[in-house]
């Protein structure tokens, strides 16, 4: 084997930050090369100078030999870079051919519609990649959009892959079959960087692995000879605790008691039906489901964001399946919603600004009417050292933060006030493991104050170690409601595809 | 009524009335299609009016009137795509400020230039055409025949813009552009230079929307000429969902409505009210009557490429 990229003491500086300061890699040709690193640790930008879309400040990039001296993505796509990116980079009104012959039409002046699909069916054949050409890409799932964006870089003859954390959207379905794909291109030849903070699938999937802390990198490691333990320590520079220390399990009384509650979905399509449950103080009720089983219209109704058809919403007793969203955070309630970038924070406004969104109209915060930014300023400078968000700078825009350290602003913000019920959607989607080792410390902190939480994740592992009760949802039913000590993994699966009769076979 | 509706001359109007909304509605679909809103159309058309009576009466041609409107309307279009594109100034305020401009720019041209008297009445207008054969048809002879070349161009500019905009590789970039500039530039498009193609092709549309008005319908150039046509052609650029063909359906349906307010000039019916009809339409499609048109997802947020 030979090496097919060679990154040489790459520094990449922003305003106020050292993004890359002399990073160094080396990916082999048919290799698949996990990098691991905190939130912030410069992995994204790593590899958008690798693409293109950033000049270094210095250092030197090699690929096949060649030294790169890249002035856009169109020159790395030439020599056989591809890239998918953190966030999508999809057209979702254009057809699947349309976006992925984008830039690179086939033929002359006008648009061959046949020989792009013609073309598109032979990567698809060859890489083993089934897509319909003709779809919008709008109607397709996050898996399928995202073989849309790998088939992009294949049209191109992309002989280097670069996943930037291509599994956190997806469901641990789509996260296999990912799996399978990169295998299979493995196989032909193709090199393949791959990121994730999740360390059981660097763990499986990878061949070695380059850790970076800080905008460095600090070694490369053979998959085989390392354990996640290793990696973990080796990430965060100091002992993490992987396995969750929980008290005894303490229930008050109930906080939020749902019943019989039906929503619709704005084709009025039925998707949460008569849905019945309690929540305690001092627990974490945690709500188990596969994507789009109606999750999302239940938390919007709960936080007034969506209609409801019929049923009752009460909080400490009292109805609220009424009130508009803002009575409901006074109440005492904290929602972090599952699209950080849309719903949970104000892109172009400071850090400090974002973490009172919800209080700015509080008399801690303002007076007559106007912002006291003393205030506003202090309250920062806790929340960012509480929460260990970076850089520590509380006057940058959440845009320039990295996409983890985004989340913690929200979660600053939302378990930073010590609610009395949390909802909480996906909440440590995109962290570290050091982050998400706080973050759960910290929920469960909460719990143990007193406070109702209810837990909505798609993955299973963080569900079965916080959750003291789990209910399982499948197409807007919930199945079962478990125990949380005693639900296996088998039985919650077995729930979630929505066979009760065989689940409870199990439990016999 | 019936009288009217079967006189050929109010669905000849109509045409001729379409015809300076169809233009700039295109212009605006190429513009907006590649994320740039450009209510400068407005301005631009007034001015290329202007310079289209006074390239016409200095050259003593039409057509060099023509070509000199197109000139100056283009310039005026890329000062603003230079502003709105690599400046990202806000496009809405940046328009208005255009629209203001022209409007003192040529009211106070036409008094230095032309003086109190207006423009001189031997300006030579662009000519009419009539059709062999067709011209001879009863009826439809006289509607489609002997209208102004304009209006004629018009119509082939409406199929070649749909075209260009729907099976070109170049229209796919265009359209790609004004939906999500980050993934058009990460495909290795360059989506400044492709703002800039769909402001310069708007300001040529409204430019020969501009000259139409002037050396097309008349021979001369009164102050605030345009009279808002360049707002009403992004009403029906809307109305008609951002493509070639909706745009000249919206343009005719407005055109109707004004043809009909003229005919109307001597009947029992109130023409203030037919007046008042473009109008209505042009509220009720922007609140989305007739299906809820989707605006191409970037347009009007200004791009900036990463470093
Ligand atoms: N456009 C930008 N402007 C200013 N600072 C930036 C910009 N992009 C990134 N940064 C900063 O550079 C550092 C590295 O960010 P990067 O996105 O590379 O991290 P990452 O390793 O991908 O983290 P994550 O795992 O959270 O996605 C961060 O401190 C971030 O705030
Ligand atoms: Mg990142």
């Amino acid at each position: 084997m030979s090496a097919l990229l060679e990154v040489n003491n790459i520094t990449k500086m922003f305003p106020k930050v050292r993004a890359n300061d002399g990073v160094n890699l080396v990916v082999e040709e048919g290799e698949i090369h996990a990098i691991l690193g905190e939130n912030g640790a410069g992995k994204s930008t790593l590899m958008n100078i690798i693409y293109g879309l950033y000049r270094p400040d210095s250092g030197e990039l090699k690929f096949n030999g060649e030294v790169l001296n890249l002035s856009g993505p169109h020159e790395a796509i030439e020599k056989g870079i591809g890239m998918v990116h953190q966030h999508f980079m999809l057209i979702p009104v254009l057809t699947v051919a349309e976006n992925i012959v984008l830039g690179a039409e086939p033929g002359g002046i006008s648009y061959n519609k046949k020989k792009a699909n013609e073309l598109i069916r032979e990567i698809s054949r060859n890489y083993h990649l089934e897509i319909d050409p003709d779809a919008k890409v709008k109607d397709l799932s996050v898996g399928l959009q995202q073989r849309v964006e790998i088939l992009k870089a294949f049209y191109r003859h992309a002989k280097l892959l670069i996943l930037d954390e291509p599994t956190a959207m997806l469901t641990p379905q789509e996260t296999e079959e990912l799996f399978g794909i990169m295998r299979n291109l493995k196989n032909q030849g193709i090199s393949i960087i791959f990121i994730s903070h999740k360390l059981d699938e660097v763990k499986e999937i990878s061949d070695k692995v380059t850790v970076m802390r800080r905008g460095k990198t600090v070694g490369t490691l053979n998959t085989k000879e390392t354990n996640e333990q290793e990696l973990a320590n080796l990430m965060v520079g100091r002992e993490v605790v992987l396995r969750l220390e929980k008290s005894e399990y303490n229930p008050g009384d109930v906080v939020l008691s749902v019943k019989d509650l039906t929503v619709s979905d704005e084709q009025n399509i039925e998707k949460v039906k008569n849905v019945s449950f309690d929540i305690r103080s001092g627990e974490i009720f945690g709500l188990a489901g596969i994507d789009g089983n109606g999750q999302t219209e239940l938390i919007e109704a709960l936080m007034g964001l969506r209609p409801i058809k019929s049923g009752v919403i009460k909080y400490n007793n009292n109805n609220i399946e009424k009130l508009p969203t803002r009575e409901r955070y006074k109440l005492g309630i904290s929602y972090i919603p599952q699209d950080r970038q849309q719903e949970g924070l104000i892109m172009k406004f400071s850090v400090a600004d974002n973490l009172i969104l919800k209080e700015y109209k509080n008399s801690q915060y303002s007076k007559n009417g106007v912002i006291q930014y003393k205030r506003v300023f202090e309250n920062a400078s806790k929340k960012v050292e509480e929460f260990d968000i970076r850089p520590t700078d509380y006057n940058l825009l959440a845009g320039n933060l990295s996409g983890g350290n985004q989340q913690k602003i929200i979660l600053a913000r939302e378990v930073g006030s010590n609610p009395k019920l949390l909802i909480a959607v996906q909440p440590t989607r995109g962290m570290d493991v050091g982050a998400i080792e706080y973050i759960h410390k910290r929920l469960l902190q909460l719990r143990d104050e007193g406070s109702a939480i209810l837990l909505v994740s798609l993955e299973l592992e963080e569900i079965m170690s916080l959750s003291d009760r789990i209910g399982v949802i499948h197409n807007g039913v919930i199945m079962d409601i478990l125990d949380g000590k005693s639900a296996t993994r088998e039985k919650i699966g077995l729930l979630m595809a929505g066979s009760q009769i065989e689940a409870k076979k199990v439990e016999v | 009524m019936k009288e009217i509706l079967l006189n050929p001359q109010l669905w000849s109007a109509t045409l001729a009335m379409a015809t300076p909304l169809a233009l700039p509605a295109l212009g605006g679909t190429f513009s907006e299609r590649s994320g740039v809103v450009n209510i400068a159309m407005e301005g631009i058309m007034l001015i290329a009016a202007f310079f289209a009576v006074l390239f016409a009466h200095l050259t003593g041609s039409a057509w060099l009137g023509l070509l000199g409107a197109i000139v100056v309307g283009m310039i005026v279009a890329v000062i603003f795509a230079w502003a709105a594109v690599t400046l990202t100034a806000d496009q809405v305020i940046l328009g208005m400020a255009i629209n203001i401009f022209a409007s003192g720019f040529t009211a106070y041209l036409l008094n230095t230039i032309f003086g109190f008297s207006g423009t001189p009445t031997d300006t030579p207008m662009l000519p009419n055409i009539n059709i062999p054969v067709i011209k001879n048809i009863p009826f439809i002879g006289q509607i489609l025949s002997g209208n102004s070349v304009i209006v004629y161009l018009m119509i082939i500019l409406i199929f070649a813009s749909n075209y260009f905009l729907f099976h070109t590789n170049l229209g796919l970039r265009i359209r790609a552009v004004g939906e999500n500039p980050e993934a058009a530039e990460t495909a290795g498009i360059n989506v400044i230079k492709l703002r800039y193609l769909g402001v310069a092709l708007s300001g040529l549309f409204s430019a020969i929307g501009g000259a139409y008005l002037s050396i097309g319908l008349l021979n001369s150039f009164s102050t605030d000429m345009s009279s808002g046509r360049g707002y009403i052609a992004l009403a029906a650029m809307i109305f008609g969902k951002w493509t070639p063909f909706g745009s000249f359906g919206a343009a005719l349906l407005f055109g109707f409505a004004t043809a009909l307010s003229m005919q109307l000039q001597n009947s029992a019916m109130s023409k203030n009210i037919i007046m008042m009809l473009p109008y209505i339409l042009t509220v009720l499609a922007l609140v989305g009557v007739g299906g809820k048109s989707v605006s191409p997802a970037a347009d009007g947020v200004p791009y900036t490429p990463k470093k």
